[in-house]
């Protein structure tokens, strides 16, 4: 089986394939418990204000209800903050509760929960909780806030402000002959992932709960529930071992997890809550952004200033942010840069990370603004990057751990065949589309966590190993089963991986890319620290071959530990477990981002993005007919669960620039279009030819040399198509999506 | 959803008379559009009466040459039927512009007639609306308006039809045969639909049981000589913004008759005859297409996010009626636009 070696950097098939398409994978909504009973969230009809009077008559006797809970007959939660802020992805301010008060604080919040017999007795009863409100004028858009916009937030853990500005960006930009400052908007969005927020508590009597809920990391919702509730994190059990998607709404616990944990506590019984489609947008959303950026250079193209200001909006009750700024900072060679943040309060649920929190947005503006410095200077817009290439972070100054983006630049422009495009706007034709060739950059950090995980070797030859991170569809388990083989030698067959469960090593939630780096340098680390007490155990046995072998001069194969110098000295796998005297030897290893090295250097992957597009222009009809992704992330452990990644953030890089908005009504302050046949994402038929290059980047942060891709690829994306769409139409639209009417 | 009563009709008869007997039925067939309304709270029937087992499935050739399509042939039989392929290409390219492939094997011919709007404000039950609460009054009027109505709305309503398959029927000239308690009746697919006026909650001139039963259509014309040209949000599995059914018979190369229908626009199909008549005689050009599609689209008025519909109407008809006089029609799995 050794030929199979190594794993990693092939394009493994997912080992939990399998188990998706037969529907044996379990999600949160799907796992059950005897006498298990249903409930229903009650949505308010307003937007702001409070509730007057609740009339619960109808609901109450309508079949098979149970119970109803609101504001004003739940049990006692906690008035102060302080137990909900145990949520690692809380943000500054007083997080939402569902039934706190009598206050109404965006459209949609839940004012009641219906537990009844069936899931359809509890819907129908919930359409006939009646509520009287007092209602007060929304603001539902971020352009009507701006006014009130500030920067005096306290900025949220993790996120870094802008930097200080460096330089005279003013001055430089008053003082250079190219200038140019345009405003960007992008509309907001929501994450639309396949499934609906959902939490099933399984009552296991004596005060202990089982949780299975969707989420990104299942410590976040075991701390919060058991600080919220007061429950002995003993006899709470979170579980979530597969995710239908996320895209960042699953980092912090959501009303679904309280309300059914709240149910199942006061019923003493065992509770299901599944959200509705439509109300999968009453909680986060990418943030309705308005962005300003000013570029000025000089007649050969280098810089001479950056100036990006973004104005963001939050929720009346929380400061969110997310780094939208920051990327002008370092993307570019440039001696005078000033950015500004600064958020603005509207009656929304709280804004969330959504792939790529702030770098979709702000990476969109530099680079559709580079595009259009590119024109004013005559130059091509590739050349112009690499004009104004960085090898050091201007914001941190400091080198980059590693960036091929050169190569990508140069991969990805050749695979695209950029060389053929013809510089002049409306200068390409087929037919009677014109054709449109952009291309932009894209920029993510890469990042890590501290992460354990463990290793256990049965005397069968099975290897599991086990960490508590998530599996957001990414293909986790697969990369894992992967590192694992390989240590080994075994077969990935032989190997099986375990996370989502609050029983596994501790990891943090699943975000920010830092999944496939932190967890399997976690794995990888467990392996190692298994093989030396494999070894350990071989060495002890009577008469072992092994007897005085370095771990340095053996190996691992064929379930044997054999010597490096003569591969016939060998004890098995299975004789070293037996020697162990336990039915399989078991080891934990710790993994901790090296900070001296993060100290030294800046981590960042990169991507270059093409794109071309046809378009109808009497019609106004879009299609994006290429896209080249070309990635510098680092070492790539699973080239087909890899490339997946990026297809699908193209994908919904398509859809930011195309097609995806969420419409509030501003009179009501509800989303309208809260569902999947009026909130447009991209259709198969929007989906053309995507490649993806991977290019070779040799990182040191790690001992596995990965950065993470799960956000890169939708990052510059959308800026790729909106260029192809000036160069194709020699219009420049500057608020997403480029719906029909903005091409009349 | 609520609980509702569920019978299964046995004979056409039965289905009528279970339905014209209780204010609160409705007949169910493929159920695409009134199960999602009934989950929504928007439809709230006490009895559905299940009419898939009724003898409509079948397509008969007419004595005067037409076809006349049963009322549960599902829309892909329809779409794919080798006669309405090479007939009324115009009808199949129609239906396969709507929906998903999913969908179009649920959904039936007399079902696609029977869609409710995609009015924002009709589904969300908690909002004000004519159509869904007669009388509250009409929330989409100075809310999200992008994809309304920009003719033959009201001051009660401004919702638009959502079909594509309608339109073609339109523009074929299509009879729909009803029958009801009081028997049986055939109505002109322009008379089928009505206009909002001060009565948005009905879309149609159906009395409360009464079925469609089938779909007849006249004798073919028009050969290669059709489009049906969709524009929407994205490429595929969207609502119209603007859709143009279009059709035209050439004498040598002069116009002998043309038919233009408008979706995406109004609460029924909109047709009218007397831009249809300016092209009678006409050589196919864009100049007689667009003073067509200025009578086609007399007293046009957006709500202001919607005043693009206008123009971008203008500009389908003119480039429908282009694909049609060519006889190159609009191909729907190939989404350039010829």
């Amino acid at each position: 089986m050794s030929n199979v070696h190594p794993y990693v950097g092939r394009a493994e098939p997912r080992v939990d394939g399998a188990l998706k398409v037969t529907g044996r994978a379990k999600y949160a909504a799907e796992f059950r418990a005897d006498d298990m009973v249903y409930a229903a969230a009650v949505p308010a009809t307003i937007a702001k204000g409070r509730i007057v009077a609740l009339d619960l008559s109808r609901a109450l006797s309508a079949p098979g209800v149970l119970d109803i809970l609101t504001h004003e007959n739940r049990p006692e939660i906690p008035e102060s903050d302080e137990p909900y802020l145990n949520d690692m992805v809380a943000v500054p301010g007083s997080p939402f509760r569902p039934l706190k008060d009598d206050r109404i604080v965006y459209g949609g919040q839940a004012i009641a929960l219906v537990i009844a017999d069936t899931h359809e007795n509890a819907r129908h009863a919930a359409s006939l909780v009646a509520a009287e409100y007092e209602a007060e004028t929304p603001v539902v858009d971020v352009a009507a806030a701006r006014g009130e916009a500030y920067d005096t937030f306290e900025p949220r853990d993790g996120i870094p402000p802008p930097p200080p500005p460096r330089g005279d960006a003013e001055a430089a930009f008053e003082g250079s002959a190219i200038r140019l400052r345009h405003d960007y908007r992008v509309a907001p969005e929501h994450h639309n992932p396949m499934e609906m927020m959902a939490t099933t508590v399984v009552w296991e009597g004596e005060g202990r709960l089982t949780i299975h809920t969707k989420t990104q990391g299942v410590i976040n919702p075991k701390n919060y529930i058991c600080a919220v509730f007061g429950l002995d994190p003993d006899k709470v059990i979170v579980n979530s071992p597969f995710v239908g998607g996320a895209f960042g709404m699953a980092l912090r616990p959501h009303y679904d997890l309280m309300l059914a944990t709240m149910a199942a506590l006061k019923l003493e019984r065992s509770v299901r809550l599944v959200l509705t489609r439509a109300q999968m947008y009453t909680m986060g959303w990418r943030p309705d952004t308005l962005q300003t950026v000013a570029l000025s250079a000089s007649a050969d193209g280098a810089l001479t200033s950056i100036s990006h200001h973004a104005v963001q909006a939050t929720s009346r009750y929380e400061d969110y942010q997310e780094p939208t700024v920051n990327w002008s900072g370092l993307l570019y060679d440039c001696p005078n840069v000033s950015l500004k943040y600064e958020l603005a309060k509207i009656d929304t649920a709280t804004p969330s990370d959504m792939r790529a929190p702030g770098a979709t947005l702000g990476v969109y503006a530099l680079e559709a603004a580079m595009d259009e410095l590119s024109y004013e200077l005559g130059i091509d817009p590739l050349e112009l990057r690499l004009k104004n290439y960085a090898e050091r972070d201007g914001n941190d100054d400091k080198p980059f751990s590693s960036k091929e983006l050169k190569a990508a630049y140069a991969q990805g422009a050749e695979r695209f065949g950029w060389s053929k495009r013809s510089p002049e706007p409306r200068s390409m034709r087929d037919g009677k589309e014109l054709v449109g060739l952009g291309m932009a950059t894209g920029c993510w950090e890469a990042m890590m966590q501290p992460h354990s995980a463990s290793a256990t070797l049965s005397a069968d030859g099975r290897l599991e190993v086990a960490c508590g991170t998530a599996d957001i569809g990414t293909g986790t388990y697969t990369i894992l089963s992967q590192i694992a083989a390989d240590e080994f030698g075994l077969d990935i067959g032989d190997v099986t991986a375990r996370v989502g469960d609050t029983t596994l090593p501790m990891a943090p939630v699943e975000g920010g890319s830092w999944g496939a780096a932190s967890a399997g340098n976690a794995v990888r680390a467990a392996c190692k620290a298994l093989k030396e007490d494999l070894l350990k155990h071989a060495r002890g046995l009577d008469g072992s071959p092994l007897s005085n072998a370095a771990i340095d001069h053996v190996a691992f194969a064929n379930g044997r530990i054999a010597l490096g110098s003569d591969e016939s000295q060998s004890v098995s796998f299975a004789d070293a477990v037996r020697a162990s005297g336990q039915a399989a030897v078991s080891a934990k290893a710790d993994f901790a981002p090296d900070e001296d090295f993060s100290k030294k250097f800046a981590a960042y992957t990169h991507s270059a993005v093409f794109a071309e597009v046809k378009v109808d222009e009497e019609l106004g009809v879009i299609r994006v007919t290429r896209v080249v992704s070309a990635i510098a992330a680092g070492k790539i452990l699973n080239l087909a669960t890899a490339r997946s990644q990026i297809l699908g953030g193209v994908v919904m890089g398509i859809g930011m620039a195309l097609h995806e908005e969420t419409l509030w009504d501003k009179r009501l302050g509800r989303v309208v279009n809260a569902n999947l046949g009026e909130y447009h994402v991209p259709a198969h038929a929007d989906i053309q030819n995507i490649d993806v290059i991977f290019v070779e980047e040799d990182d040191k942060a790690n001992p596995l040399g990965v950065k993470g891709l799960g956000e890169i690829g939708i990052v510059g994306a959308a800026a790729a198509i909106a260029n192809a769409v000036f160069h194709a139409t020699g219009r420049r639209v500057r608020d997403l999506p480029i719906t029909i009417e903005k091409l009349l | 959803m609520i609980n509702f009563g569920y019978t299964r009709a046995a004979t056409i008869g039965e289905a009528i008379q279970a339905v014209a007997g209780d204010p609160q039925a409705r007949f169910i067939a493929g159920g695409t559009n009134l199960v999602d309304l009934m989950k929504y709270g928007v439809e709230r029937p006490g009895r559905l009466v299940d009419i898939t087992r009724l003898p409509l499935k079948h397509m008969e050739d007419t004595p005067g040459g037409g076809l006349k399509i049963g009322a549960l042939v599902p829309n892909s039989d329809l779409a794919y039927d080798a006669r309405v392929e090479r007939d009324y290409p115009l009808l199949s390219s129609a239906i396969l512009a709507g929906a998903s492939a999913q969908l179009r094997n649920a959904a039936t011919t007399g079902g696609n007639l029977l869609q409710r709007t995609r009015c924002y404000y009709f589904y969300d039950a908690a909002a004000p609306c004519n159509k869904r609460e007669p009388g509250s009054g009409c929330s989409a009027i100075g809310g999200v308006t992008r994809v309304h109505a920009i003719l033959g709305a009201s001051s009660s309503c401004i919702a638009t039809h959502p079909s594509d398959m309608c339109v073609a029927l339109a523009a074929l000239g299509a009879t729909v045969h009803v029958e009801g308690p009081d028997g049986a009746r055939t109505v002109a697919f322009e008379d089928f639909h009505r206009l909002p006026g001060d009565a948005p909650e009905k879309d149609n001139t159906l009395a409360h049981g009464e079925m469609v039963t089938a779909i007849e259509l006249p004798a073919p014309r028009f050969g290669s000589n059709h489009s049906y040209l969709k524009l929407r949000d994205r490429l595929s599995y969207a609502f119209a913004l603007v859709s143009v059914a279009a059709a035209v018979e050439l004498d040598g190369d002069r116009i002998a008759e043309a038919r233009v229908a408008l979706g995406g626009v109004a609460h029924k199909p909109w047709r009218v005859p007397e831009a249809e008549a300016l092209l009678k005689g006409e050589t196919p050009s864009p100049d007689a297409f667009g003073k067509a599609a200025d009578r086609l689209l007399e007293g046009a008025v957006g709500q202001g996010e919607n005043d693009f519909k206008i123009e971008l109407a203008r500009r389908a008809v003119i480039r429908a009626l282009s694909q049609a006089a060519a006889g190159t029609p609009q191909v729907q799995s190939n989404k350039i636009v010829n």
